[in-house]
């Protein structure tokens, strides 16, 4: 197996320049993994695998009644980031990140965007992640979004471009530390020559974070993290990040209100928490205050978070800037609050709820993507350039009938990184990019993140649920002399 | 510690070491068939009336014939005491600690879990039983060991250990009790090779035989009742478990042994100390297995203990009250 046949084509390949001509960030691995022995690459990629399974690194799938673990399909080839490229992703993330928190925090409180016209308030009040409980709300340090995880892509023209942003509670960041173990054993001489920046500092940095933001009469703080429990399918992120952060790992049922504050219950009685990084969703979060039904929440909670005595990461709220036809407006967020210009483009996108824009959307079906305001994982999407006519029609329907909760966007050229395939050759495959930022008393952005790739061939979709893997993402400090 | 946290550990303790034992039954009753000690017709029968199930057996499987039972005991996830459902528990329970326990016990249990799903489809624990049985509880040894040497020996552990010991105090007395079903010796055989082997095999299933050696020259009931009841050093006796449960509970709750704050505190004590100061010819002479039924009854009535005193915290109705936070 090597890379005498593998042809980048008319893509941006992240590993190859041109034919038989690797990246400069690129050449040391591709010369150690041209001078492996025959079928040592696809022993390296079984026994990656084999690790990954024994780690537990898994998810149930239920095809029948017993449900089937399987690891999240990864691919041992890393994805490698330049440093120039690198540097350009952080400051941008960076720069949005703070203007969406504060664009979070105006919607709570003056709405001045809406005053000065730059949004249209009705884009605001129909989107369905606005939490009027939230209204006036001054949330511990000012911070709302306290982790992120953007989505990012590059298209043939070889610019990175956000696809979208997760200000609610991103997942993936447990792949990206479990990954890098995984390929430091794998690779250990290209690691040794590479000077690939670390990750391991995320839990580290992680826990600061919500430290920093526990009520400030609170000397040594109680963190916990809350989970919906073992069913849920992030769970294995939940519990590896509390054993990483050394935080309590918690569920609803071990959280009670009681005299204004939360408590866990213990085997020693009650004990104060001060912080929640909570991975459940704000309409689960607190039956009294969101959806009544909800078993997975804590009666009473958001009380004690309005009043001070608690900190929730992210806090309530947050969706509201997730919003995909919120999102065509970040630009234009970017440049009221900070006064400068966007460093990380938007994909450009068409806002059906604009006449012009929709009546575009509805001629040019077969050549867009079109995308549902609220959802995620990808589903309820329409891939035009791979859809029949009988699809095309149906989203005609569905957005005429409600134009605000659709977006559409050109189909991009995602660029491709080499994969191994039928374990007997290299072929192109799309990925995108998520880093993930910690905002507290400053922003940090993970150097690296996940890489998720389409493993079916000619692919756009990475995500997990449709078929998709990912790779380790190498972020180099400096290019080999 | 959360109060979810200390019970998902215990059972994930409990739970390996009931997949353990379960082990230990089978692989007595195959060493006494090699014998030829009994004839097998009636050999199966006695293990399915031990694990309780006895009903919940006839009804799906009939006659306790060998492969029956082994699957049953072995295999059978709808039975919740077979290994494989141990395993699963075992496993299940781990999941929500996670972050609680060293990532190579987790790697450990994920790993007996597999090879059990192997070895079903293989069918490798028919093939060769003994290799088979063997691997459980090696693997059960290795997760005690890796348990013990990567981490903390804190309140945790001791939740653990407790979980761990008065599940093997209360298998001990069950395996004790096959004999009694098994090998009540007809009045002929006592003293015979016969039943000597018969006894052998049965400190062969608790791993005791060689430690037995150092201790007694000759094997009879009486020495073998008082060794795996009341040894004070070998770790599978049930006196030995309960002096070390004891030791955990009182870790956990930092009172002082001798004395008790809770009514786990005091059943476990009172049964340890019927223990110390009990006297192996009258176990004997009241029957072995009255004895036996009488223990194990008591010893759930220490689990029951543990459950309210640490588990099972509730929130009061005051509580609820209280949730309208003064703003």
């Amino acid at each position: 197996m090597d890379f005498n046949n593998y042809h980048p084509e008319d893509f941006y390949d992240e590993l190859f320049i041109a034919k038989g001509e690797p990246r400069p960030g690129t050449k040391i691995l591709i010369d150690r993994l041209m001078s492996f022995p025959k079928g040592e690459i696809l022993r390296r990629q079984k026994a990656a695998e084999a690790a990954l399974f024994n780690m537990g690194v898994t998810f149930t799938v239920y095809s029948d009644e017993s449900g089937i673990e399987k690891i999240f399909p990864f691919d041992i080839l890393p994805r490698i980031i330049e440093p120039g490229d690198w540097e350009h992703i952080e400051k941008g993330l960076k720069q949005r990140i703070y203007a969406l928190n504060l664009f979070i925090d105006d919607v709570y409180h003056d709405q001045k965007i809406i005053k000065d016209g730059i949004i249209p308030k009705d884009i605001l009040y129909s989107s369905k992640c606005i939490q009027p409980q939230c209204m006036g709300l001054n949330p511990p340090k000012g911070i709302w979004c306290h982790i992120t995880g953007s989505d990012l892509v590059r298209d043939s023209d070889g610019r990175f471009y956000v696809l979208e942003d997760n200000l609610r509670c991103p997942s993936g960041v447990s792949y990206v530390l479990e990954n890098r173990q995984v390929l430091k054993r794998t690779f250990p001489l290209v690691f040794e020559k590479s000077n690939i920046l670390p990750v391991d500092d995320y839990p580290n940095r992680l826990s600061r974070m919500l430290q920093f933001l526990a009520p400030d009469n609170v000397e040594s703080p109680n963190i916990a993290l809350l989970t919906p429990g073992i069913y849920n399918s992030a769970y294995f992120e939940h519990s590896f990040l509390a054993q990483q952060t050394g935080i309590e790992l918690v569920e609803g049922n071990d959280l009670v209100v009681k005299d204004g504050f939360v408590y866990m219950r213990t085997t020693k009685g009650f004990e104060r928490v001060d912080v929640i990084y909570r991975r459940i969703d704000d309409d689960f979060l607190d039956p009294l205050a969101f959806n009544p039904d909800s078993l997975l929440g804590v009666p009473g909670i958001m009380d004690v978070y309005k009043a001070g005595r608690l900190a929730l990461a992210n806090a309530p709220g947050t969706g509201v800037a997730d919003d995909k036809v919120v999102y065509a407006y970040v630009p234009k967020i970017i440049k009221y609050y900070l006064d400068e210009d966007p460093i990380l483009p938007n994909v450009p996108t068409y806002v059906c709820r604009d006449n012009k824009d929709r009546e575009y959307v509805l001629n040019n079906l077969d050549k867009l993507v079109v995308k549902p305001a609220n959802e995620s994982g990808g589903y309820g999407m329409l891939m035009g350039t791979h859809s029949t006519a009988k699809e095309r029609s149906e989203f005609t329907e569905k957005i005429k009938e409600n134009p605000r909760n659709y977006i559409a966007q050109p189909t991009l050229s995602l660029s491709r990184v080499p994969v191994i395939v039928d374990d007997d050759h290299y072929e192109g495959r799309h990925v995108d990019l998520r880093p993930y930022a910690l905002y507290g008393e400053d922003i940090y952005v993970m150097p690296g993140g996940l890489t998720r790739v389409a493993l079916k061939k000619g692919s756009l979709v990475v995500n997990s649920s449709q078929g998709g893997g990912s790779k380790d993402t190498w972020v180099l400090s400096s290019l080999p002399k | 510690m959360l109060s979810r946290v200390a019970n998902s550990i215990y059972w994930m303790a409990r739970y390996i070491e009931r997949a353990e034992n379960t082990a230990r039954f089978v692989d007595v009753n195959l060493h006494l068939m090699l014998d030829g000690h009994v004839e097998s017709k009636e050999q199966w029968e006695p293990l399915v009336i031990i694990s309780g199930d006895h009903d919940v057996f006839k009804e799906r499987y009939g006659a306790a014939t060998k492969d029956n039972v082994i699957n049953f005991l072995t295999f059978d996830t709808e039975n919740p005491n077979s290994i494989i459902s141990s395993v699963i528990s075992a496993r299940e329970n781990a999941r929500t600690v996670r972050d609680v326990i060293s990532s190579e016990m987790w790697t450990q249990v994920n790993k007996f879990y597999y090879i059990l799903l192997d070895a079903e489809k293989s069918g490798v624990a028919l093939d060769t039983p003994y290799d088979f049985y063997n691997q459980v509880k090696l693997h059960s040894h290795l997760f005690i060991g890796t348990t013990d040497t990567t981490m903390s020996h804190g309140e945790a552990w001791h939740f653990d250990r407790l979980g761990r010991l008065l599940e093997r105090a209360d298998k001990t007395s069950r395996i004790l009790d096959v004999k009694y079903f098994m090998l009540l010796p007809r009045v002929e055989d006592v003293g015979t090779p016969i039943d000597n082997i018969g006894w052998a095999a049965l400190l062969n299933s608790a791993s005791a035989f060689e430690m037995y050696r150092k201790k007694y020259r000759r094997i009879t009931p009486t020495d073998v009742a008082l060794f795996l009841i009341l040894d004070l050093n070998f770790p599978r006796s049930i006196r030995y478990c309960l002096l070390k449960a004891q030791v955990s509970l009182h870790e956990i709750t930092g009172t002082v042994i001798g004395t008790f704050t809770n009514k786990a505190e005091r059943r476990l004590g009172r049964l340890r100390s019927d223990l110390d100061y009990a006297n192996i010819d009258e176990i004997v002479s009241q029957g072995l297995h009255e004895f036996l039924n009488g223990f194990q009854t008591k010893l759930n009535g220490v689990g029951d203990a543990i459950f309210d005193t640490f588990f099972s915290l509730r929130q009061t109705e005051k509580d609820k009250k209280n949730i309208e936070v003064p703003q």
